[in-house]
């Protein structure tokens, strides 16, 4: 009888009860193992979440794109101030498995910002932002002055 | 589910290829969840292989690269790999697949034989 109720799976007896704690050795363990690339990643655990963030620009506009996972559209906060682009928001956790067994927990859920100072002007009344994939896609077209024109010199 | 995450043969040259996405991993008592982490990929851009008790998710970006010159560039452009080693109570031939807004949702139900069972006393 005895012997019965003390049996555990042995599954079990490796990672339950770890939750949290597992992932901060997995990072550990990935800290040794992963390409450098993925380091700034790791940061992560430190500092919140930090989505990554890229900037393009081309003739006619600046593109902003970020990678949101898991958002819902309204959780999402886009701002413009002074040259200043702003995504800021909050990634809900779904207690759906809350009474279950966590074997990994990685994903961060929480609020998080980032700023991009702009390096031209833009027409503030025509940005457009798209939310596809977990992506954000931020399109600000250029202003009328900031775009580059083409000067003919004549030759006198 | 998993006892353990493989690791894919550690070739260096692989290795620059692909990121690891974050996963959440639960177990619940029909089964296990798990979530991963893929911004950029849609459904046609997945690549699920179960092989014996390894399952080996793929994720490849289908967003188009932005025209222009980058200014600020911090997201990877690898597609994302990751294998892990199945529990075998997991009934494989079950396995589900939800692709939202770049995070995986594979629903991984156990066989019936080794979920619990309330046995009734008569």
């Amino acid at each position: 009888m005895n012997y019965l109720s003390r049996w555990q799976r042995p599954e079990l007896a490796t990672w339950a009860g770890f939750g949290r704690l597992s992932s901060l050795r997995d990072e550990i363990d990935r800290l040794f193992e992963a390409p450098l690339s993925e380091l700034a990643h790791t940061t992560q655990l430190l500092s919140g979440w930090t989505p990554a963030l890229d900037v393009f620009e081309d003739k006619d506009n600046l593109v902003v794109r970020v990678e949101l996972p898991g958002m819902k559209r309204e959780d999402i906060d886009v701002s413009l101030h002074d040259g200043t682009l702003s995504i800021s928001g909050e990634r809900k956790s779904d207690n759906k498995y809350e009474d279950a067994e966590v074997f990994r927990t990685e994903r961060f859920f929480g609020r998080f910002q980032r700023s991009v100072s702009l390096p031209t002007p833009v027409a503030s009344d025509k940005v457009k932002a798209q939310y596809t994939d977990g992506v954000l896609t931020i399109t600000l077209p250029k202003t009328e002055e900031a775009k580059p024109k083409q000067i003919e010199v004549s030759v006198s | 589910m998993v006892q353990k995450e493989t690791q894919p043969n550690t070739d260096h040259r692989k290795e620059q290829e692909f990121v690891t996405p974050e996963v959440n991993i639960f177990e619940t008592k029909d089964g296990y969840v798990l979530e991963a982490e893929m911004p950029g990929v849609n459904k046609e851009g997945l690549e699920i292989t179960l092989e014996g008790t390894e399952i080996t998710i793929v994720g490849h970006r289908r967003h188009e690269p932005l025209s222009g010159t980058p200014l600020v560039r911090e997201s990877p452009a690898a597609d994302y790999r990751r294998v892990f080693e199945l529990d075998p109570a997991i009934d494989t031939g079950n396995v589900s697949a939800r692709m939202d807004q770049g995070v995986l949702t594979l629903t991984l139900p156990k066989s019936e034989r080794v979920k619990p069972r309330k046995i009734t006393v008569s």
